[in-house]
């Protein structure tokens, strides 16, 4: 019974991020400008962090705790350098 | 899902009422993002995703494993200290470079550099 309940609730939530997955992905093609997207770079980044966790959540192993945190740290990382850029031209000075 | 089967009948409702609780907020926040207009009404959609919506799905990981192990399984509030200290951070540096942007090429909507140079601009705004 709770197996099935978590299979459901763990493939709708992976259907849901990855129809978020999708609206970011239009919005980092049709982007007017540079800054929309970095943004949806930003936000796709964190939904795919959330799909590893919720594939971490269906296996049941710990391993795909690991590269959520290194997914995130990436967007981090690449967002600010990304914002440094469109602000100087250049990333390190 | 052969490892969820001694899983307790509550502990499964609770999981799944905060993993489709954050993966529909974050989906509402880059429809946000698809949907509205102009960059700046833009930059506040997806932090739905990355408040609520990634602390839906952490939550729902931390009791997951928790009762799935019977212990205390925390080190998902990495994550979460993690995204929660680092966004407002990014998007802040990127909201600057776009206003730096749009000042440079002299764009409708924005205030300009200096608030004593041109006073009907300086009452108007970042809104549009």
């Amino acid at each position: 019974m709770s197996a099935a309940i978590m299979l459901w609730s763990v493939n709708i939530a992976q259907l849901l991020l990855i129809a978020a997955m999708t609206c970011c992905v239009y919005r980092l093609v049709r982007g007017p400008r540079a800054q929309d997207r970095v943004l949806s770079l930003d936000a796709l980044y964190v939904c795919a962090m959330l799909l590893l966790l919720t594939f971490g959540i269906r296996t049941g192993s710990t391993v795909y705790f690991e590269a959520a945190l290194v997914i995130s740290l990436f967007g981090f990382v690449s967002t600010a350098a990304l914002a440094k850029f469109l602000m100087r031209g250049e990333v390190i000075e | 899902m052969s490892h969820a089967t001694d899983l307790p009948l509550w502990a499964a409702l609770l999981v799944s009422f905060f993993l489709i609780l954050g993966a529909a907020l974050t989906l509402l926040g880059t429809i946000g993002m698809v949907r509205l207009r102009s960059f700046y009404e833009r930059i506040h959609a997806p932090t739905l995703g990355t408040t609520w919506g990634a602390g839906g799905v952490l939550i729902a990981s931390m009791i997951f494993f928790s009762v799935l192990q019977s212990r205390l399984v925390l080190h998902e509030i990495l994550i979460t200290v993690f995204v929660i200290v680092t966004t407002p951070v990014t998007l802040m540096l990127l909201a600057r470079a776009a206003l730096y942007r749009d000042r440079t090429e002299n764009n409708d909507g924005v205030p300009s550099f200096q608030i004593g140079d041109r006073p009907g601009e300086a009452s108007a705004g970042p809104e549009s």
